[in-house]
Formats: C-alpha cells, structure tokens, sequence
C-alpha cells in the first residue's frame, strides 16, 4: 500500500452512508463512479430539508415557502455557473442529464441551424448520447457525420482536423472519454472549429465531477454536465450555453414556466435560462446538486484531481505488476493525461463474469460496452470491465480489485 | 444469499471451457440465426441443419460470457437428432425454468417446472438452474435458445 497525500479519504469515506454498507458480507467498494457516483450525506440531507421544511414550486408563489423554494433554486444554478466559470447563472439550464442537455442542443439549434451540405463532427470515443441524437437529426435533415478517429493509446487524431472540419457547422466532442479515461485538448479543438465558424458542444459529464473546469478558458459553446456522477441526485443536469447562443435559440419543450405569456393563438418565449425550462423542475434535485457542489468546493477540485492522479497511478502500476501479460489496460498510460477510469480485459475472461466474480467481494465494476459501441468496434473487443475511482476510493479499494481478479483467474483457469 | 457456485457448475464451466458443436454449416441448406444481447454485446450465430422432421445438425458460433456460451453448448448437444417437437418442447422447458423473471416480461404464464420429471428431461441442462438466482444472467442462458425457436420458425416456414 502506498499513501495518498491529495484527500482525506477515511474521513471522506464516513461521509458516504452507503460506504458503510456490506454487500455479500464484504464492505462494499464502489468502482463504479464513472457510470454514477454515490452522495455524501449532506447532499442527502439537504434533500430531506429541502421536503421537510421548503417545498413549493418555484417561480410562482408569492408565499414565505415558495420564494424560499425558488431562491434554493435559482441558488443552485448560481453554484453550477461558477463551478464551470459561466459568465453568468443565466447561462446554465437545468436539464434532467447530459442526455437531455444535447438533445436540447441538437433539437433546437441543430434543427434550425443544420441541413443538407453540412457536417457535423464527433469523435469515435462518444458516448450514445453524443451520437445518437446527431444520427436521428441527421436522419431528419440530410446533413453529414464525420469522426475524429482515435489512437492505439486512445488520444484523438488532431494531426488533420483542419481538413476534417471543412464544412463543419457543429463539432461535438467529449471533454473525457467514459471507456479510455482519455483527456482531450478542448481549446485546441475549438480554436480550431471556431476559425472556419464551427461551433462547439462538450460532453463535460466526465470532466466536471473531476477536475476543475472554466469554459471560457475551453471557447465552449456549449458544455453538457450531470449531477449524479458528481455527488449529486438523478434527474439533473445543466446545459452551459454561451448567452448571445441561448438567445438565438428557439425553444424546445414547450409549457409552463417557458413563456412569457400565452394566447390562444400564439405565444412569447420567456427569458433564458427558463426558456428551455418548460413544467414544474426538479427542484429539489436542484438543492441536492448545490450541496454536491459545495461538498466538491470545500475538498477543492485541484485536490480532487491530485488525488485522482495519485490514485490512478497506483492502480495503473500495481495492476500491471500484479497481473503482467494477464492484464491488458485500455487508454492512455500517463495519469496526468487521463482520468480515473480504467477499462481492462483480463485474461480471457468474459467481463460479464469478471464483474461477477468481484461482486461476490463486494467490488462493484461495470462490465458492457459503456454506451459507447462504435468505440468498442474501434478497439476490437464486444466488450470491457471498467473500474473507475472518486474522491472516497484508496489504494485499499485497487487492492480489493486486485485480489478479485487473482479469484476470477482462479474460477475459470 | 446465492454463491458463485450456484452459478459456475462444473457442467457449466466445462461447457464453457470445451464449447461443443462450435462452427458453421453451409446456409443454405441449412438454416443461420444470429442473436444480440444488447445490454453486453453477447452474440450467438446458430446454424441448424433440419432434415424431414429431425434436427440432423446443429452449429454455434459467436462470443460471449461463460453463461451464454455454456447455455449454447448445452442447448446444442441438447437438441441435436431431436426431433422438431421435441426441440420446441425443450424450449418450453428450459425458459420456464428460467421463467421466474421473464414470465412478466413476455405474457406467458407458464409455471416453472419444479418437478423432478422437468428436471429430468433436462439433463445436463440443470445446471443451469441457478442462473434464475442472478436475474441479469438471465438474458445470457436464454440467449441461444430465443435464436433456436427463431431457426425452428424460418426453417417451417422456408
């Protein structure tokens, strides 16, 4: 075992009640964080407060609890800007997830915005959700897709992105690949597409929990990032958008709340952000992200990102001593350059029954194809197991991986 | 709690490891099925060569984790010089005993066979009865067998 200086994790770790939880009579090592983090307390308690003492809608009553419910609310957006560096907390759009932030994007600018003889850019590493709702607009409005395509190490092939872009309206890239752990060079790329009047969409889902991240220093346009992979509930997320963008853009959901006002015949949007707010939110998901937030604040997220470093170093080092050629390691091999997800195939063996076998110590993994298919066709495998690593996970918790895979190995020698 | 060892039997782990009946058939004549698992990326490619009324061979291909791979193997040496009817019937069989779960998804209300005359007629088939204890294992048994009563419809109506 070696130490980690970045974060306190035991104290951390009792700050997670579900940390203190067996699973098949094991203490549960949760190294699945990539896929959805698990919540500190004080998020979990600043949901229950939020019910027991707060609840109304926002945006409507004139009562003490309905202005304290709105004033929660809009408090979170307010976090959500500054953690990303967003001009302003008009900037940032509550959405239920990434997902639904880039289909946000796709259905409102991209249909106005894209046709026939247009290009739309994404790279082979996407997730789903920065593909398939470019394929179903596509489908629709007759533009083309074209691919970044990647390396042996997982990085993007930059070396010909200027002839790449030519014709390109819209480039869609993920700030950190969910399978490889990949970080890509975000400003290079919209310095990039800005010069030939591309604009840019980042899947920050995996960059935001991780690392601190600031769009303007990005020249983003857009920036897609979740709640539940950072400490925070489901059922929220945040579309940054710059200003003068959201402006432009029409509406997507149509309802409540989205307009200013309403007659028979026709309708007036309401401001941004609330223009693409339409129905009652998810308020108190809302409360939750600004605890999550303020948790991450306090640790800082330069820690945050020492730590994962740390971390994913050993388990980069100590796996492949233990493992050698049994062990086969997907994406970059610089910590510095990747984050805390870590996507193997051991031995021969299906990841299916990897993660199963390590469930039975209480080590949880994903095993599949990381709604990411098109890149699990790119590397040659059907599918992976992935661990990946937070702020609560030590060394201890790489071991427990470790020695799970020795009893797998053992299984199906 | 179910252990690992309700799940890897020894039959199981053998098929796995010593798949039978792995390869391809000329199709046609015979008949080639592929199955999905969308959730895992397990894929089953089934050749069945069906003469008169009996299936005269059968061939699997594909990859994927030793449940999906052993059900294949199991099934395979299963139905083989089976008749059309008796194949079908061990399709009923063998989904009703993985049927605990799936029975609300697909409508059928067929009662799992706890008898020891179902069991029987299994075989070595059993042991993959534990699968019904790890409920998302579920989908990778019933993998090959979703892709033989699909062969057995194309090769009726072809």
């Amino acid at each position: 075992m070696s130490s980690l200086d970045s974060l306190d994790v035991s104290a951390i770790k009792s700050d997670f009640p579900i940390l203190a939880t067996q699973s098949h009579g094991h203490r549960l090592v949760y190294l699945d964080s990539a896929s959805s983090s698990q919540r500190p307390r004080s998020v979990i308690d600043a949901m229950s407060h939020y019910y027991e003492s707060t609840h109304a809608n926002v945006h409507r009553g004139v009562y003490a609890i309905a202005e304290e419910a709105t004033a929660a609310f809009e408090g979170a957006r307010a976090k959500a800007a500054e953690l990303v560096g967003a001009a302003s907390a008009a900037e940032v759009v509550f959405t239920k997830n990434v997902t639904e932030a880039i289909n946000l994007v796709s259905n409102s600018w991209g249909r106005r915005n894209l046709g026939p003889g247009d290009v739309v850019l994404l790279t082979e590493m996407e997730h789903h959700a920065n593909l398939v709702p470019w394929l179903m607009l596509s489908a629709e409005r007759g533009f083309a897709l074209r691919y970044i395509p990647i390396d042996d190490q997982g990085f993007l092939i930059l070396d010909e992105l200027d002839r790449l872009l030519e014709g390109v309206r819209l480039v869609g890239v993920s700030a950190m690949s969910n399978v490889l752990g990949t970080i890509n060079p975000i400003a290079s790329i919209t310095s990039a597409a800005h010069a030939v009047g591309a604009r840019v969409l980042v899947d920050a889902a995996q960059l935001v929990p991780h690392l601190s991240v600031d769009v303007a220093s990005m020249g983003a346009d857009w920036l897609g990032f979740t709640g539940h992979k950072m400490l925070g509930p489901t059922g929220i997320g945040c579309l940054w958008g710059r200003r003068e963008l959201l402006e432009e853009m029409p509406p997507w959901l149509g309802g409540g709340e989205m307009i200013s006002d309403v007659r028979l015949d026709s309708f007036s949007v309401n401001e941004v952000p609330w223009k693409f707010e339409a129905g009652t939110p998810p308020i108190a998901e809302a409360v939750g992200l600004g605890a999550a937030i303020d948790y991450l604040d306090a640790l800082g997220m330069d820690a945050v990102r020492a730590h994962e470093i740390e971390l994913t170093g050993y388990a980069l080092r100590s796996l492949r001593e233990r493992h050698g050629d049994d062990l086969v390691i997907f994406g970059p091999d610089d910590p510095a350059r990747r984050g805390a997800v870590i996507s193997f195939a051991y031995r021969d063996i299906h990841p299916h029954d990897l993660s199963q076998v390590l469930d039975q110590s209480g080590v949880c993994v994903r095993a599949g194809h990381h709604c990411a298919k098109p890149l699990m066709r790119r590397l040659g495998v059907a599918a992976t197991a992935r661990a990946s690593f937070y702020i609560y996970n030590d060394t201890a918790d790489v071991d427990a991986l470790s020695e799970g895979l020795v009893e797998a190995g053992k299984l199906f020698s | 709690m179910p252990g690992l060892e309700d799940l890897y039997r020894e039959i199981i782990l053998d098929h796995y490891r010593n798949p039978r009946n792995r390869g391809t058939l000329d199709a046609p004549p015979a008949v080639r099925v592929e199955g999905f698992n969308p959730l895992c990326g397990d894929e089953i490619v089934l050749y069945l060569s069906i003469s008169g009324n009996t299936v005269t061979d059968v061939k699997v291909g594909g990859q994927g984790c030793s449940i999906s791979q052993s059900s294949a193997s199991l099934m395979s040496a299963a139905v083989k010089g089976k008749t059309v009817e008796q194949a079908r019937g061990l399709i009923r069989t063998f989904k009703s005993m993985m049927s605990i779960h799936e029975a609300n998804l697909d409508g059928s209300e067929v009662p799992p066979p706890r008898g020891e005359e179902a069991l029987r007629e299994l075989g070595e088939l059993a042991a993959l009865q534990g699968v019904v204890q790890f409920p998302v294992r579920i989908k990778c048994a019933t993998l090959s067998w979703n892709a033989l009563a699909q062969g057995l419809d194309e090769a009726r109506s072809a």
